[in-house]
């Protein structure tokens, strides 16, 4: 079985990212406008310039006209992906791949949602007709089972788990008060996290990601000519997708402590990018932080804690910008907000400011130029994991 | 030797307290319990929980040739319910399903047309008894569902004897369709007709069967107050201790229903040779006489109602019991509602949505839950038989209170469950709270209505705390 990967052959030479939030002064198309041209104009390109497109939206638009239309783009090549909360790192991952193909020079890929004006808690978009046998759970509900299975599986008392939970937010909140385009710009003392009513599960609203509205766009090239656009070009390393079989909830075998789809896409990652030690080789991580426990759980599986232990570090500060191994320095799903199409390509908006040292008060500068980015699409038991790994200039 | 071969009852998991009823409406407190349905039940749902019981009792559900459904409260109308509980029992389609519904003389009804049958037939009778509030059927109604499979095979636990039938058209309760409660005339006047035409076919029945009074063991009077059925058997000359336990302290009238649980509750516990009376009271009344056989004591229900009752709560709120008749509507939640049903998308999927009828594979003998094309564990392709789990006890291993999660009784809760021999699914929880819902609790499953929309009410199976079954 091939995994071959495409290792430095693709480069990110331009960015941009739209503040997230509650933005009721913006619709899908005025996100998109602004997060495509602050790219192009960090790649110091015209949209014109670009060859093709790759627009990542859950459910805030459909078809390749969702971007051209706003643009106005000429006929264009515009592909529209989707693929739960992967779907902007697909975006990416696809629009990396025709680049190194040879199809194309400069193509962007652009992620997007509008998920706050639906008046409703939770994720809108869902309107099937179907055949009335799903349960109605929602995403604190099926990641509860995270916290339950994690617990049961390694033994680990309601208030250990509790005080690693509300670290993970608590060290994302102050990420994100550093962070002038977050959604949440404050920190939340400990003592408050602590006493929230549960929502889900053993899960409170401040366990969970900020749904928001948001865009973020990248420009890639092949990386011989990425010095054309900037001096600090930030490579691609590792580009891996795992989509489960989705047996997790129907197999008496799983025990919801671990995403097997996540294990599998760091092994392929790892393998592409040369990596042995993350914890000691990475300079940070972006982790997708839709709720407290799910970044707990991935400390393991992506290979950063032992098992049974990515409490203990997370509790010990492994974890902080200034721990051993950052997570989640911009303030994660958790406070920078999360807008599903988007956040793929805002993780590697993070990474290429700070792998080119532009993070201003939240840089991280611990010498090592890898970083990984790493989504899940889905529910426990029945998702994709996309992650990529990126590198940046020696600095 | 025609007559009941098996049978089973089957009575909801709450109780209120009918002193509640008079706190909460500052009327006079009446005393004992009425079963209620939960907000996720109706006639449908409690008559193939009924059915399933009853079925317990055959050595096998493809004896059954033909199913009578009967309710005075349907949920559809033009539209066969009758066709949801054969699905539900996963009966072969080769079977008839028929509803008899409207007047509660269609539970009666249906029992003589199945004992008339010729073949073994399921008859199932379901009521949900809601009147308004501070009525007396509100009070004195219960809900709750039974299940009799009546046949001439020989093989009966107690043998059909002697009837007697007699038809009066007088206005004694009366609903039009649409309505949500009925209406009454005066107890006195309904007395009047009522004890003559009880005494008069209860007689003819014991003479057709060439039996006298004496010879009664047991006496129920369904469709009937405490007074008009005492008058009945007074009427008639039949000893007071041959009148059976008529529920109403615990359950309620249940209507359609009645005379089938008061006859599972006397199967329950009597011994052979005895002699029940069952006489129901209508627009008119009906008078059936059966025996009980030898094999009575090997095949009694594996659910005793007494053991449904004991499993039971009777701590509902009246706050609670309103919302659910839907008296008190409540502010939706701020969340979608479930999506639409596809008539055809449902259709594909019946086996398993209404018969829990997953799949085994043929290849490693892993069990899944939805049945799957595709095994899970060898990836196989097609390699799968039929494997119905509705009846196995199941583990919960994961359990989640869902705050958020659109329900119709907030807050949803759900989880994983496992079950013996294996296969897992993903499912609500219900007749459980917000504390009771943990790994590890042993349940059942059960069909419930899961929400209703465009005037669709979509069933689909939950997992329930066990309750006392002994299968």
């Amino acid at each position: 079985m091939a995994d071959r990967g495409i290792t430095g052959r693709v480069a990110v030479v331009g960015a941009g990212c739209t503040r997230f939030g509650e933005r009721r002064d913006a619709g899908a198309d005025d996100l998109l406008i602004a997060a495509a041209n602050e790219a192009a104009a960090s790649a110091g390109i015209d949209l014109a310039d670009v060859d093709a497109f790759w627009l990542g939206t859950f459910g805030s638009g459909h078809a390749g006209t969702a971007l051209s239309k706003p643009l106005k783009l000429d006929n264009k090549p515009v592909t529209r992906v989707e693929n739960f909360c992967a779907t902007g790192s697909d975006a990416f991952r696809n629009a990396c791949y025709a680049v190194a193909a040879g199809a194309y020079d400069v193509v962007m890929a652009i992620g997007v949602e509008k998920v706050m004006d639906s008046g409703q808690a939770g994720i809108p978009f869902f309107e099937f007709f179907d055949d009335g046998t799903a349960v109605p759970h929602t995403p604190p509900g099926t990641f509860g089972y995270l916290a339950t299975g994690y617990a049961q599986r390694h033994g680990v008392a309601d208030a250990d788990l509790r005080a690693a939970m509300t670290h993970v937010a608590w060290k994302n909140h102050r990420n994100g008060a550093l962070n002038p385009r977050a959604y949440f710009q404050r920190e939340i003392p400990k003592e408050v996290i602590d006493r929230q009513p549960l929502l889900a599960g053993k899960l409170s609203l401040l366990d969970c990601g900020g749904l928001a509205d948001g865009a973020a766009a990248v420009v890639i090239t092949r990386a011989e000519d990425a010095r054309r656009y900037t001096g600090k070009p930030v490579l691609v390393k590792a580009l891996a997708l795992a989509a489960g079989p989705g047996t997790g909830a129907m197999d008496p075998g799983h025990d919801f402590s671990s995403f097997p789809e996540a294990v599998a896409a760091a092994r392929s990652a790892y393998a592409q990018a040369g990596i042995h030690d993350p914890r000691a080789e990475l300079s940070f991580a972006e982790v997708h932080d839709c709720f407290t426990i799910t970044e707990i759980v991935l400390m393991e599986d992506l290979g950063f804690s032992v098992r049974g232990t990515a409490w203990k570090d997370m509790v010990g500060g492994v974890f902080d910008r200034d721990g051993a191994l950052p997570v989640n320095p911009d303030g994660g799903l958790k406070a920078f907000g999360h807008p599903l199409g988007a956040s793929g390509i805002r993780m590697i908006f993070e990474s290429w400011l700070q792998l080119r040292g532009e993070a201003g008060e939240r840089q991280i500068d611990n010498g090592r130029t890898l970083a990984l980015t790493q989504n899940i699409g889905g529910d426990p038991g029945e998702c994709v994991c996309l992650i990529t790994i990126l590198e940046g200039p020696s600095r | 030797m025609a007559g009941i071969m098996a049978y089973g009852g089957y009575l909801p998991a709450h109780r209120i307290r009918r002193s509640r009823i008079g706190e909460a409406l500052g009327t006079r407190p009446g005393a004992g319990t009425r079963t209620v349905a939960s907000y996720d039940e109706d006639t449908t749902t409690m008559g193939a929980e009924a059915a399933r019981v009853a079925l317990h009792g055959l050595p096998g559900p493809e004896e059954v040739r033909g199913l009578f459904f009967a309710t005075s409260d349907p949920v559809y109308l033009d539209r066969s319910n009758a066709a949801a509980v054969h699905a539900v029992l996963s009966l072969d389609p080769s079977v008839p399903a028929v509803d008899m519904c409207g007047a509660v003389r269609s539970g009666v009804g249906a029992l003589r047309a199945g004992l008339h049958a010729g073949a073994p037939t399921l008859v199932v009778l379901s009521d949900i008894r809601a009147g308004l509030p501070g009525g007396a059927d509100e009070r004195d109604g219960g809900d709750g569902a039974a299940a009799l499979v009546v046949g001439t095979d020989g093989e009966v636990v107690a043998e059909w004897i002697g009837d007697a039938a007699r038809t009066e058209e007088f206005l004694s309760r009366w609903r039009e369709p649409g309505e949500r409660h009925s209406r009454h005339w005066e107890d006195r006047f309904v007395e009047e007709v009522h004890v003559p035409a009880g005494r008069l076919v209860l007689e003819e029945a014991l003479k057709s069967a060439g039996l006298t009074a004496a010879d009664v063991d047991h006496l129920v009077v369904a469709g009937a107050s405490r007074r008009i059925a005492a008058a009945v058997r007074a009427a008639a000359g039949v000893d007071e201790h041959a009148a059976a336990d008529d529920l109403l302290d615990s359950v309620g009238e249940t209507g359609t229903a009645h005379l089938a649980l008061r006859l599972a509750a006397i199967l329950d516990r009597a011994g052979p040779d005895e002699v029940i009376a069952l006489v129901v009271l209508t627009e008119g009344a009906d008078a059936l006489l059966f025996r009980t056989t030898g094999l009575l004591a090997g095949r009694r229900s594996a659910w005793p109602t007494a053991a449904q009752i004991e499993h039971s709560s009777d701590d509902l709120s009246y706050a609670t019991y309103v919302s659910w008749r839907g008296f008190l509507p409540r502010e939706p939640m701020r969340r979608p509602l479930p999506p639409q049903l596809a008539a055809p998308a449902t259709r594909r999927i019946g086996a398993w949505k209404l018969g829990l009828v997953g799949s085994r594979c043929l290849a490693c003998d892993t069990r899944h839950l939805p049945p799957q094309r595709v095994c899970g564990a060898c990836r196989a392709l097609d390699q799968m038989r039929p494997d119905p789990v509705a009846g196995l006890p199941a583990t919960v291993s994961i359990a989640t209170v869902d705050r958020l999660a659109w329900s119709p009784n907030p807050p949803l809760i759900y989880g994983t469950v496992d079950f013996d021999g294996g296969g897992r699914l993903q499912c609500e929880f219900t007749d459980t709270g917000p504390d009771g819902a943990r790994t590890g609790l042993r349940v059942r499953m059960a069909v419930r209505r899961t929400h209703s929309r465009d005037g669709v009410h979509n069933y689909y199976w939950k997992a329930r705390p066990e309750r006392g079954e002994q299968y």
